[in-house]
C-alpha cells in the first residue's frame, strides 16, 4: 500500500496520544472553526507551582495530518514548562514526525496554534502576562490570520478578504471584501468578533461588508 | 495487503472489463493499420471498419446516426471541442454569451472560464439544494447573443440528474444550442436525441469499465461547430489525429455490455447504502436528490468528522472512497458542488462518494458500512464537535 505519509504519522493517526477532553482544565485553545474546515482544541492541567504541564488533551475535526501534529505535540509538551511547551515550533513538531507533505502545512499549524493558544489562556487566566500589548492594527491583522475564509480554506488575510482594518479609542473597524448577503458572511463575521474581542483594551468589534 | 481491494470509486474510473480487452486486442496486434479509404489496402479498410461498427453502436445508444459521433480522448475533450467550437462558431453571427451551471465538473467549469478570460460573457446558473438547476433563472438569463447552454445531464459528485427534457425544452424554444455533459449518466440511465432535443453530448468510456483515453461527442447535424485542433482530416474534418480504434472498438464493446439488469442492481446497492448508513450512524446527511440521482452514486455526510481522515482510515482496510473535503483534494479547495448546493464547509468536509461498478457487490456494502461506522464512531470520540448522546 502507498500513503504520502511517514510510518510516523500513520501511527499517530491510528492511535492518537492524548485524546479527549479534561473538566476544569487550567487553560483551552480552540483553533480553526468548523465552518471553514479544520478545527482543533487544546486542553492543559498546569501545576501552580512550577508550571509544569501535567496533563494534556486535544480534540481534533480534522484530517490526518492535524490529528497526527495534534498527537506528537501534545507528547512533546506533556512534562515541559508553559514557557518550554510555548517554544514548540511546527519544524520541530514536523521533524519529529518524520516529514509532512508540504500542502498539509496549514492543517498541521492549526495543531501548534491549539496548543500555544491553551497557554495564552492559562497566562491570562493567572495574570502571567505583564506587559500590556497596546491593540494596533497589526495585532489585529495577525490575529485575523487565524480566520479562516470558507471559500479557500486559507486564512481571511492570506485571501485578501481584508481590505481595510482601523482601530481608534478602542473600537476596532474591519472592512471585508464580500456582501453581507455572501452565504459565508456572518460564519466570517462571527468567527473574526471571536477572535478579537478578546483583546483587553477593544470595546467594540465592527465588520464591514463591502456591497456589490 | 488485503485479498481484496474494495474500490466504490467507479465515478472516478473503472476496472476494465476482460470482454472489452478481449474486443480490442485484434486491433493492436493484426489490424493496426490507419483507417484507409475504402479504396486502400485490406488492413486499412478493415481497420476503418472496425471504427465504423464502432461508431455505429455508440451512436444509435443515443439514437443519434453515426455521422453525429465524433470520437475524442475522453469526456475533458468532448467538453472542450463542445463548447469552444460552438463559442468560435457563433461568435461574431449570434454573441459571446454562455450559460453554464456552477456544479459542472471541470472540462466544463473550466472551459467557460477559460473563454471568460478572451472576453466571452459567462453566467454561472444557480442550483437548488439539491442539485437542480434553476430553470426560472435560465429562461431569464438567455438573450439574443446566447451561444451555447451546457448543463450536466448528472452531477460528478452527488449524482443528481437534471430535468434535462425541460432544459433542453427552454433552450429549443428559445434557439439556443445546448450541450449536456452525460459523462455520468451515459448507458446508465437513457438519454435519445430523437425525444430530447438536445444539441451536442459529452460521453466517456472510462465510467462504463472501458479503456481510459476514449470519449466521443455527439454533434446533432446542422449544429454550427469549429474544429479547434489542427491536423488532419479525420473524424469529419472536426477531430484532427490518428483515430484511436481499440480504444473505439473498446468503447462500443463497454457500451454493449451495460445492461438495464446492471442497472437496477447499482441502483440496489445505492439504496442499500444510503438505507444503511443511515440505520447504522446517527448524524447522517444525504447529499442531492433521494429520487432524482444516477443509479451508482450515493454522496453521504458524516458529520463532526473530516473526510480525508475517514478514507485514509478506509484505505487502510481496503476500501477505496472519495470525498469532498478540502484536505482531499490536490488544491485543497473544498467540493464546489457541495458549497454549490448551499452546503458550508463542514458539509464538505464530512461528505464521501460512494460510487459503484460491475464488480461490486451488495456484501462491499454491508463491509463497507460495518468498517465506517467504527471509524466514524472513533473520529466522533475526538472530535471537538461531537457531543455524546
Amino acid at each position: 500500500m502507498k500513503f504520502p505519509y511517514t510510518e510516523k504519522v500513520l501511527e499517530h493517526f491510528r492511535n492518537p496520544k492524548n485524546v479527549g477532553r479534561l473538566e476544569n482544565p487550567d487553560g483551552k485553545g480552540l483553533e480553526g472553526s468548523p465552518a471553514c474546515g479544520d478545527m482543533v482544541a487544546v486542553y492543559l492541567k498546569v501545576n501552580p507551582q512550577t508550571t509544569v504541564i501535567e496533563d494534556i488533551k486535544f480534540e481534533s475535526y480534522g484530517c490526518a495530518s492535524n490529528i497526527a501534529t495534534a498527537s506528537i505535540i501534545t507528547e512533546m509538551a506533556k512534562g515541559k514548562t508553559i514557557a518550554d511547551a510555548k517554544k514548540i515550533t511546527w519544524q520541530e513538531a514536523t521533524d519529529e514526525l518524520g516529514g509532512l507533505p508540504p500542502v498539509k502545512r496549514h492543517c498541521s499549524v492549526l495543531a501548534v496554534e491549539g496548543l500555544r493558544s491553551a497557554i495564552r489562556d492559562y497566562e491570562e487566566k493567572h495574570g502571567l502576562i505583564h506587559e500590556q500589548e497596546q491593540t494596533t492594527e497589526e495585532v489585529v491583522r495577525n490575529r485575523l490570520k487565524h480566520v479562516m475564509n470558507p471559500m479557500a480554506g486559507l486564512d481571511i488575510v492570506r485571501t485578501e478578504l481584508v481590505t481595510k482594518i482601523e482601530v481608534k479609542e478602542g473600537i476596532i473597524r474591519v472592512v471585508l471584501d464580500l456582501p453581507s448577503s455572501h452565504q459565508f458572511a456572518n460564519a466570517i463575521k462571527e468567527d473574526l468578533i471571536e477572535k478579537l474581542e478578546s483583546l483587553r483594551d477593544v470595546k467594540e468589534v465592527k465588520v464591514i461588508f463591502t456591497e456589490g | 495487503m488485503f485479498d481484496k481491494i474494495i474500490y466504490l470509486d467507479n465515478a472516478a474510473s473503472t476496472r476494465l472489463d476482460e470482454r472489452v480487452l478481449e474486443a480490442m486486442e485484434p486491433y493492436f496486434f493484426d489490424v493496426y493499420a490507419v483507417a484507409t479509404s475504402e479504396f486502400g489496402y485490406s488492413m486499412g479498410i478493415d481497420a476503418k471498419e472496425g471504427l465504423m461498427a464502432a461508431r455505429e453502436t455508440i451512436s444509435k445508444k443515443l439514437g443519434a446516426s453515426p455521422e453525429e459521433l465524433v470520437f475524442t480522448s475522453g469526456d475533458t475533450e468532448s467538453s472542450n471541442m463542445a463548447i469552444k467550437g460552438v463559442a468560435a462558431a457563433l461568435k461574431k453571427k449570434k454573441g459571446s454569451h454562455i450559460i453554464v451551471s456552477r456544479i459542472e465538473d471541470f472540462p466544463v467549469l473550466n472551459t467557460a472560464k477559460s473563454l471568460e478570460r478572451q472576453g466571452f460573457k459567462v453566467d454561472y446558473l444557480n442550483v437548488d439544494n439539491e442539485g437542480f438547476a434553476d430553470l426560472e433563472q435560465l429562461e431569464s438569463l438567455i438573450t439574443k447573443e446566447t451561444a451555447l447552454v451546457s448543463i450536466q445531464h448528472a452531477n460528478q459528485e452527488i449524482g443528481t440528474l437534471q430535468n434535462i427534457n425541460e432544459i433542453a425544452d427552454i433552450c429549443n424554444e428559445k434557439d439556443v444550442l445546448f450541450h449536456t455533459d452525460a459523462t455520468h449518466t451515459f448507458t446508465r440511465v437513457p438519454l435519445d436525441i430523437k425525444k430530447i432535443p438536445v444539441d451536442l453530448i459529452t460521453i466517456s468510456a472510462h465510467t462504463i469499465h472501458g479503456p481510459k483515453g476514449i470519449g466521443a461527442l455527439f454533434i446533432r447535424e446542422g449544429t454550427p461547430i469549429e474544429k479547434w485542433m489542427d491536423g488532419g482530416y479525420q473524424e469529419f474534418n472536426l477531430r484532427a489525429g490518428l483515430e484511436n480504434i481499440p480504444s473505439a472498438v473498446g468503447f462500443a464493446k463497454a457500451v454493449e455490455l451495460v445492461t438495464p439488469e446492471e442497472n437496477a442492481r447499482l441502483a440496489h446497492m445505492r439504496d442499500y447504502i444510503i438505507r444503511k448508513a443511515f440505520e447504522e450512524i446517527p448524524d447522517v446527511t444525504l447529499n442531492g436528490s433521494r429520487t432524482y440521482r444516477t443509479p451508482q452514486n450515493a454522496n453521504l455526510t458524516f458529520h463532526y468528522v473530516e473526510g480525508e481522515s475517514m478514507t485514509l482510515h478506509l484505505d487502510m482496510r481496503g476500501f477505496a472512497v472519495s470525498t469532498g473535503s478540502a484536505c482531499f483534494s490536490r488544491s485543497l479547495e473544498a467540493s464546489h458542488v457541495i458549497l454549490g448546493i448551499g452546503g458550508d464547509h463542514e458539509r464538505a468536509h464530512g461528505s464521501l462518494r460512494f460510487s459503484f461498478g460491475r464488480y461490486n457487490t451488495i456484501e462491499d456494502v454491508d463491509a463497507v458500512i460495518s468498517a465506517l461506522k467504527q471509524i466514524v464512531e472513533r473520529l466522533r470520540e475526538i472530535s471537538p464537535l461531537y457531543q455524546k448522546k
